[in-house]
């Protein structure tokens, strides 16, 4: 036997979920997820798809940033591609959702292929300056291309379906998003396990040694920033399918850096890391309304001061994790479990 | 055409750009001496802008004791930004040290929204009012004046910086880390030093912006200008800083007056993009060398 | 005479303006392992890199197996089996062991995207063939079992080195171009790794290029000997020509104290370390 661990052949070396126990938590989880719905409050379940969609795009973001070491601020405006897109295709061609999602993120990827063209010349903080550049500019779009984008008033979603189903409920969008969110992840899973994963990480930690060893840069920075735009372009297709209704300030920069930041909070590079972060920079916010809540009796005007706060602590946690914690949750997920394990005794 | 408005507006262009051109030598600054792109510029501007309008307008000091205390104000900050947060930071990914700056601008916002509050203030005046004329030709006050205020500021850092001890600790810093340490010169301390200065220079401008353009706690996002300045020029060099700010300053405001206001971001980002494709370390810049 | 593999013809290479590489002609003959010595920023590495593709060099070909790849991108040439270790550890700091060396059968690997997201049948049997190859060929080979799964930034130097060699390997070389293999080692990992390019080149036939400062290693196993100095080739031929050339006396003369060189050359021949 050639591995000393328990498993002993190397499909169960390299198969995801080794061992019995992992496959025992990933089934409640599985089970938890499916019966959330029913139990959690109106509110919950909202938030709960935004999570959900928030998983995606931070995903899709990693594997370009984390994995591949592209530094990009035009995520948000990939999202904004991909909603208009779908919110189009479903009300000029009638599509439903499993068509026009899935079509919207292959013309996000193209306009993401587009924008990391640059990378092949520029790195590093160029690059990030060059995505900044592309997200002006389809900011721009969005405001102009009336006909399509409907202007600053933006655009309905009049025929929100998948598969004939009116997707009119928080319920329903819940089973679309979550799964559609595990594929996502999934799916990055898997990169990983393949050439196309290594090769990403070997473009981030050394793109010339990676070169000169087989890797060619072009292909795989591009298909880098295909693939993140494609979760992008499909995350934004939810968003509208969500809240039916797309506008220009529906993913302004700040979408672009509060993804950024979810995936930093939540470890870059790490397929962890962006759910974590997704989970939790989507509910700060609300942590932030029930403090404020609790607060208010002592504090009178603590509700005024509510938004400002939340961009501060936005800023706070960014520095914060960078500075103190800058492998993110991921990393103190990983601590807690070790010593879970070891307590109260080894296992 | 309408030359005379094209001339008019041209002024006016350029001397927003000697304000844009007075902003990116603070960030070359600090990204010689630290490499570090500093995407809170545009909010150390805002909160000396409001110091500014704390010292001037509700404790009612002269402008001329305001505006110092501003700027030093303005550096205290840069410097201590770089002393809390930049230097733990040596030696981390590109991205994290700019999103840490990033995160920083989101702190000072909130910050400013819950001292000042949200809404938008305006300064007291405190340039000459009467409007200037080179022959035919009007240009606001405001503008002009913090126009030559800029370079009167531009000029006294290049003359200090070429001449000065720390001007040449800085320059020998940046070109080389390690021999400058060798030869004594404390690497920390012109981290600091270079933070210091750069953030004052934001500072100037960032009163100066506001003097004429008013004040929110929002103000800050202008510095996505400074950043096609930056990128254009070439990071890292000081001649790209100040002829990058003029030619994005004009190029701004000539869209503004011509197309309108909505192509400004359009027509400067587009520029931006094929300045990196055709000279991807902008027209002054140094390439980086790679090294296996 | 063998076959020569590579074939080097009137390389020259400078940066701005400094000459790095002049008229650089030499030959790498099949199944024999040559060496390349010279001084410090004699331009070793830089050949090395013109030879990767790397590097352009203003003038001269370059011919492996009988053809230009002149014009070929750097992962190519990789495919083509011009394998390398680098002098500065290049290893990717985020993958473990195992993936580094998987990395090196990159080019030879054909999953897709949609087959990688997927995982589907095919990506399974390639990866899990390569888990073999790699496993079989490479990591018993080089005796690395026990730090497959480790990260390869906890690694002490002696075993990075063997894992770039690993990943070198995994390319699938016609040539293995090696950077300074030994330097920085102790003795004994010096020895361990002079055995394993000994073994690599008797028993798998392989060629060797490898530029190497210590001079008992090269004159104990190498065929070929190329001596760089300046960017320009002073001599070659066997080790015991090139130990009594005049010129390389010379060289190492102008590059250090008498006693260094005579240690350099291994003339004192036991006392190399
Ligand atoms: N990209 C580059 N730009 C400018 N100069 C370079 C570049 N690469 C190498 N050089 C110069 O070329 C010369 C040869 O360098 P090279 O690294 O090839 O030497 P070497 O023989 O490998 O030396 P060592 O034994 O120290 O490894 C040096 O003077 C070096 O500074
Ligand atoms: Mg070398």
């Amino acid at each position: 036997m050639r591995i000393g661990d328990a498993v002993s052949t190397y499909p169960s070396d390299e198969a995801i979920f080794r061992t019995q126990t992992q496959k025992v938590w990933m089934g409640i989880f599985i089970a938890t997820l499916l019966t959330f719905p029913f139990v959690s409050s109106p509110y919950t379940l909202f938030l709960a798809c935004l999570v959900g969609i928030a998983v995606i795009s931070a995903t899709g973001l990693n594997i370009l940033v984390g994995l591949t070491g592209q530094i990009s601020l035009g995520h948000g405006g990939f999202m904004g591609v991909g909603a208009y897109t779908a919110v189009w295709l479903a009300d000029n061609m009638g599509m439903g959702l499993a068509l026009s999602m899935p079509l919207a993120g292959l013309l996000t990827a193209a306009v993401g292929v587009v924008v990391g063209l640059p990378s092949l010349r520029v790195k590093g903080l160029y690059l990030a300056i060059a995505t900044m550049a592309a997200s002006v500019i389809l900011h721009f779009i969005f405001v102009h291309w009336e006909p399509v984008t409907g202007g600053n008033a933006g655009i309905n979603l009049q025929n929100a379906n998948i598969f004939g189903i009116n997707l009119n409920s928080d319920l329903r969008m819940y089973f679309v998003v979550v799964p559609l969110a595990i594929i996502a992840v999934l799916g990055e899973r898997n990169l990983l396990r393949t050439r196309i994963g290594r090769a990403f990480i070997a473009v981030r930690d050394r793109d010339i040694s990676a070169e000169v060893l087989g890797v060619d840069l072009l292909r795989y920075k591009l298909m880098s920033f295909g693939l993140s735009s494609f979760y992008a372009g499909c995350a934004g297709a939810l968003w509208a399918y969500f809240f039916k209704v797309v506008t220009p300030e529906s993913f302004p920069l700040d979408t672009s850096i509060f993804y950024l930041a979810a995936i930093i909070v939540g470890g870059m590079g790490t397929v962890l890391g962006p759910i974590l972060g997704a989970i939790f920079m989507t509910l700060v916010p609300e942590i932030l309304k029930i403090l404020t809540a609790v607060v208010v009796p002592i504090l009178p005007n603590a509700q005024v001061l509510l938004s400002p706060v939340r961009v501060v602590v936005f800023g706070a946690l960014i520095v914060g994790f960078l500075l103190y914690e800058p492998h993110g949750m991921a990393e103190m997920w990983r601590r807690t479990r070790r010593y879970s394990h070891l307590w109260p005794f080894k296992t | 055409m309408d030359w005379l408005f094209f001339f008019e507006s041209s002024i006016a262009g350029l001397a927003t750009g000697a304000i844009y051109s007075l902003v990116a030598l603070g960030f070359v600054i600090i990204y010689k001496a630290t490499r570090v792109i500093n995407f809170a510029i545009g909010e150390i501007m805002m909160i000396s802008a409001y110091l500014f309008l704390t010292f001037a307008g509700i404790l009612e000091w002269h402008p001329l004791i305001a505006l110092p205390l501003a700027m030093l104000g303005g550096g205290l900050l840069g410097s201590v930004t770089e002393k809390l947060i930049i230097r733990p930071m040596l030696g981390e990914s590109p991205i994290s040290v700019v999103m840490v700056t990033i995160g920083l601008s989101s702190i000072l916002v909130g910050a400013a929204q819950i001292i000042w509050g949200p809404g938008p203030r305006i300064l007291p005046d405190f340039l000459p009012r009467a409007p200037i004329f080179i022959g035919e030709l009007y240009v606001s006050s405001k503008i002009a004046y913090s126009a030559l205020i800029a370079i009167g500021l531009l000029v006294c850092y290049l003359i200090y910086f070429r001449f000065s001890r720390g001007g040449v600790a800085l320059r020998a810093t940046a070109s080389d880390q390690a021999a400058a340490f060798s030869m004594g010169i404390s690497v920390p301390k012109v981290f600091n030093y270079a933070w210091f200065f750069g953030s004052m220079a934001a500072a100037l401008a960032g009163v100066l912006v506001a003097a004429s353009g008013g004040l929110s706690p929002y103000s800050g996002s202008m510095a996505l200008s400074i950043l096609v300045v930056v990128i254009f020029g070439g990071l890292d060099s000081l001649t790209g800083a100040l002829v990058g700010g003029l030619l994005v300053g004009w190029l701004e405001t000539m869209t503004g007056a011509f197309l309108g206001g909505e192509y400004k971001m359009l027509t400067i980002f587009t520029l931006l993009t094929f300045v990196l494709v055709l000279k991807p370390y902008g027209l002054f810049g140094t390439k980086e060398i790679e090294r296996l | 005479m063998a076959d020569d593999i590579l074939e080097l013809k009137g390389i020259s290479l400078s940066f701005g303006g400094l000459k790095v590489l002049s008229d650089v002609s030499f030959t790498v003959p099949e199944g024999k392992i040559t060496a390349i010595v010279g001084p410090n920023g004699a331009g070793k590495t830089s050949l090395f890199n013109a030879i990767s593709g790397f590097y352009k060099p203003q003038a001269g070909e370059i011919f492996f197996k009988g053809e230009n790849i002149g014009h070929l991108h750097p992962p190519k040439r990789a495919k083509l089996g011009l394998a390398r270790s680098f002098q500065n550890i290049a290893l990717f700091r985020g993958m473990t062991v195992l993936d580094n060396i998987k990395l090196g059968a990159h080019s030879h690997l054909k999953t897709g995207l949609l087959a990688a997201l997927f995982y589907i049948g095919k990506a399974q049997r390639e990866e899990m063939a390569l888990r073999e190859e790699v496993e079989t060929k490479i990591i018993d080979f080089l005796e690395i079992d026990h730090i497959r799964n480790m990260s390869v930034a906890s690694l002490a130097y002696g075993l990075q080195k063997r894992v770039e060699l690993a990943r070198a390997l995994a390319i699938g070389p016609q040539v293995l171009l090696l950077d300074e293999p030994v330097a920085g080692m102790n003795r004994e990992e010096k020895e361990d790794m002079a055995r394993f390019i000994l073994d690599l080149n008797q028993e798998w036939g392989m060629t060797v290029l490898m530029v190497e400062h210590d001079m008992g290693m090269v004159m104990d196993i190498s065929d070929k000997v190329v001596v760089l100095n300046f960017g320009q080739l002073i001599a070659q031929g066997t080790a015991e020509d090139v130990k009594n050339d005049p010129e390389v006396i010379k060289a190492y003369l102008g590059s250090g104290n008498v006693s260094d060189m005579r240690r350099r050359l291994g003339v004192e021949a036991a006392g190399s370390e």
